[in-house]
């Protein structure tokens, strides 16, 4: 019978059905970060537990580092306890840590795939809901609490019902200017945030087949924005070629035999899914969020919903608060908005290809007066790439300040946050009340691009104006 | 680890009213930054809760009538967002014992589950019947039924799910699967070898 690669890799990783009906899986890998990771490790001691397979688990700092200090101390005293709890914690139990002595640091969900440690027909788990991320790769990725941490390090495994499949195909073809950010604010819009619940998605189509990892990477990474705990594109040599030498991808023979495992796990053709959705590349426009969560997004030649031209109750009262948040006038263009703040990072962005395509069009230009803009890759790896394109320096010309390697302020638990309600133009991946460290600061989501464009105009533009990308 | 059957709960009700009330909003990332859950309890939903001086702002929390509520009632798609489970610790440390809202978000879920917290799913009607009851008298008993899949409170009576496999370890004491996947262990090293990635 024909076969999902949901239904594939879940199959080869199932160790037995538990008693209340629930799968224990195996976790092939495990990555962990200082943020929720700590409590784990104090659970494990509390019970006396050892980690079953510390070469399956492979650490980094990513969210609490600060991106304008290199050296330790940090700043913040709880940073660096955090810090040196998971150094620690690593040395302990004899766990991989990638720190940045090491140059390898960076966001858990770009280090992964930029070692090769991610690789397809694999399950990966990680603290931190954003591990979809992996599922680009043709991985079932999951992020998890923390107590599942803990159960991952002592057992290799995690208990977890098994999830309905989605296929997504995005066919035709994407208008330039368009990207795998706007493709993804798009679905969630379409599907709504909590549209997934329940589902692993399956992305596909001409658009994904075209895709590059890293494009497909900020498809997966949004996944679960619209509710969808898991989210994979289906290995094809596009994978393969981005896995070909890196650090902990397999070599020589070993590596052939790898790729036909691999391709093995595609999706078969014919196969079950639960649902299918057909999404038109072509009447995807550059996309920005209006709202306090990631599926209150219009195109950028739309307008700001205004709660009294909908029936619906709810709709009304979830506009009524998303724009008393924001401060947005219902009816209004989002084109033109003033912006205080441009953050170009995070899991979601921080690739060398969005730096690359951004700076592209940013030679010559100039931050607007008076918005503070701020570009941090997304890893070590990255920045370095940047460095040796000097694209680090196109960012610093046009007025960016080029950042260390973290989180940066998708969540703002580093020193990097917005003040009172600025209102930031963000590569990032969420939009929630307060999500970048001010209880009234307010986010619009978009793409790299498109912040580029509004860090120059000083308000949100249409980036293929602004960088006359259609030509 | 022997847990408690925790087959239904009693206690008074809150209404935390809205649809997708995300983690950040229950536990916003900067009270993230320590190394244990101890005190998260005090920060739940704290930029809604509080003004920048620390004052008090318009919220359920914050109404005397409903302090010592162990109840949480709320909308749609509750705990989307973050997979920390900062956010379920904290509703627990706070002293709810159990929610009841129109829906929730898959990993919170997983979270609050694997902590005895029973997330029952009812209908929005039925909700609105509870949260009536409890605005009218807050110190209105309700009785949180895991086993049976019900709400009772002053009289009445609502329907309320939770999926089978939380039902089932909820009220046969098993929400902490630790002790379960430990038993499994040997499975776990035969099914590894049959992975190359993890057999090499």
């Amino acid at each position: 019978m024909p076969k999902s690669l949901f239904q594939k890799v879940w199959d080869a990783h199932t160790v037995r059905k538990l008693a209340n009906g629930q799968t224990q899986l195996l976790i092939g890998t495990h990555l962990i970060h200082e943020v929720t990771s700590p409590q784990a490790f104090g659970m494990m001691r509390d019970l006396g537990l050892k980690v079953l397979m510390p070469h399956r688990t492979f650490a980094t700092v990513d969210h609490i580092v600060p991106t304008d200090q290199f050296a330790e101390p940090y700043s913040d005293p709880l940073a660096q306890t955090m810090m040196e709890e998971l150094r620690k914690n690593c040395a302990a139990t004899g766990i991989t840590f990638f720190d940045r002595a090491s140059g390898k640091q960076g966001i858990v969900h770009i280090v992964g795939p930029e070692q090769g440690i991610t690789q397809p027909g694999t399950t990966i788990a990680c603290g931190d809901s954003h591990t979809s991320t992996h599922g680009a790769f043709g991985a079932i990725a999951f992020g998890i609490g923390t107590s599942q941490v803990r159960d991952v390090l002592a057992t290799q495994t995690m208990a977890l019902g098994a999830l309905k499949v989605r296929r997504i195909n995005v066919t035709g073809k994407l208008h330039p200017g368009v990207y795998a950010k706007d493709v993804i604010l798009h679905i969630i819009r379409t599907l709504g945030v909590n549209g997934g619940t329940g589902f692993a998605y399956e992305y596909a189509g001409e658009v994904l087949d075209r895709f590059t990892m890293e494009e497909r990477m900020t498809v997966c990474n949004m996944s679960i924005e619209g509710g969808a705990r898991v989210g994979y594109v289906n290995p094809d040599e596009t994978t393969f070629a981005y896995l070909k030498g890196r650090p902990y991808a397999p070599k020589a023979a070993a590596w052939y035999a790898a790729v036909a495992n691999w391709k093995s796990f595609a999706s078969d053709a014919g196969c079950h899914y639960d649902d299918v959705v057909n999404i038109n590349a072509s009447e995807i426009a550059p996309t920005v969020t209006w709202g306090i969560n990631p599926a209150q997004g219009i195109s950028i030649n739309e307008l700001i919903p205004d709660a009294t031209k909908t029936e619906v109750a709810d709709e009304k009262a979830s506009i009524d608060e998303a724009l008393a948040y924001m401060k947005l006038k219902p009816g209004a263009p989002i084109k033109g908005t003033k912006i205080d703040v441009a953050f170009m990072g995070s899991c979601t962005n921080g690739r060398l290809s969005d730096f690359q395509e951004v700076a592209k069009y940013l030679k010559g230009k100039r931050v607007a007066p008076g918005v503070k803009a701020i570009a941090v890759p997304g890893s070590q790896g990255v920045g370095v790439l940047c460095a040796s394109l000097g694209i680090d320096q196109v960012f610093r010309d046009a007025g960016f300040e080029w950042r260390e390697a973290g989180c940066s302020m998708c969540l703002a638990m580093n020193p990097d946050k917005l003040i009172g309600d600025q209102l930031c133009a963000s590569s990032s991946n969420r939009n929630f009340k307060g999500r970048q460290g001010s209880p009234t600061g307010r986010t619009l989501l978009m793409s790299p691009l498109m912040v580029a464009a509004a860090a120059v105009t000083g308000a949100v533009a249409d980036a293929r104006e602004v960088f006359a990308v259609n030509n | 680890m022997s847990l408690a059957k925790i087959t239904s709960v009693t206690g008074r009700g809150v209404p935390v009213t809205g649809n997708d009330i995300d983690t950040d909003r229950i536990i916003p990332a900067r009270f993230m930054k320590c190394v244990t859950f101890d005190g998260l309890g005090e920060f739940l939903f704290y930029d809604v809760r509080k003004n920048a001086d620390g004052s008090d702002k318009p919220h359920p929390l914050n109404e005397a009538r409903f302090k010592g509520g162990t109840i949480l009632l709320s909308g749609a798609n509750f705990g989307c967002g973050s997979s920390r489970e900062h956010a379920p610790q904290a509703i627990q440390k706070y002293g709810f014992k159990a929610i009841i809202a129109e829906g929730y978000a898959e990993i919170f879920f997983g979270n609050s589950t694997t902590l005895g917290i029973p997330c029952m799913t009812a209908a929005r009607e039925d909700i609105a019947k509870i949260a009536a009851a409890v605005e009218a008298d807050p110190k209105l008993e309700i009785t949180v039924d895991v086993g049976a899949q019900q709400v009772r409170f002053g009289g009445q009576s609502v329907p309320a799910t939770i999926r089978e496999s939380g039902r089932d370890a909820l009220i046969n004491g098993r929400w902490d699967a630790i002790g379960e996947l430990m038993e499994g262990l040997p499975a776990v090293k035969a099914t590894a070898t049959t992975l190359p990635y993890l057999a090499a």
